[in-house]
């Protein structure tokens, strides 16, 4: 299974915290994920979209493989 | 290195005392406190939400780098979320050197990749609304 989360803005515009998607039997990419759990709504999203995979940065040209956590959110503001 | 993530306040100078750093010739901190104001707004309060098993990875590499580049001897970063009210401390970041110059530049490195890389996002809230705070993209996503 594929776990997605989206944090910050991205949990508010999708209302989705977490969910799980099963492998595909081809390879994806976080875009191809991001399609699956955001749908026409992609366009409201934060631009840029930061993407983290197994909690590193990554990319929307990420692989993302079964087993993966992959994360969707806005650009960051700590400290 | 010790990293800490917390609702909790902290007290930056008890912190630092109760680690004894063998070798340190020098100690930077720096302590992030809640703004009052923003864009002419009243801030009341500000909710800090963060993605905590990215943010305790984020900050352990943005920590080694630091220790790495600059020859800290230790690091310490303390980071609270959830509510916290106008003037509240955010975030602790204090580092120990053999010498003023790394110890300077590594507190700032760690500061600096804090706001572009660690995955807090802070809402602002006035008495108009809530507002997210703008946020930064890491420098090679960019």
């Amino acid at each position: 299974m594929i776990t997605v989360r989206c944090f910050a803005t991205v949990r508010e515009i999708l209302g989705c915290e977490t969910r799980t998607l099963p492998p595909s039997s081809t390879p994806q990419l976080a875009s191809d994920i991001l399609r699956i759990v955001a749908g026409a709504r992609t366009t409201d999203l934060p631009k840029p979209l930061l993407v983290a995979i197994n909690c590193e940065h990554a990319s929307l040209t990420s692989p993302v493989k079964d087993g993966d956590e992959i994360a969707f959110f806005p650009p960051v503001s700590g400290g | 290195m010790i990293i800490r993530l917390q609702t909790a306040d902290f007290d930056p100078e008890r912190e630092a005392q109760a680690l004894d750093v063998k070798g340190a010739g020098a100690r930077v901190s720096f302590v992030g406190t809640v703004r009052d104001t923003a864009q002419d707004r009243r801030i009341e309060a500000l909710e800090i939400e963060h993605y905590p098993e990215m943010t305790r990875a984020e900050l352990a590499r943005i920590g080694t780098a630091a220790q790495t580049t600059h020859d800290l001897l230790e690091v310490l970063i303390i980071h609270r979320y959830g509510r916290l009210q106008s003037h509240e401390r955010i975030v602790l970041v204090t580092v120990w050197s053999a010498h003023r110059a790394g110890a300077f530049a590594g507190c700032q490195a760690i500061v600096d990749a804090l706001k572009t890389r660690a995955p807090f996002w802070k809402k602002e809230i006035s008495p108009e609304g809530a507002v997210w705070v703008p946020g930064q993209t890491p420098q090679d996503l960019r």
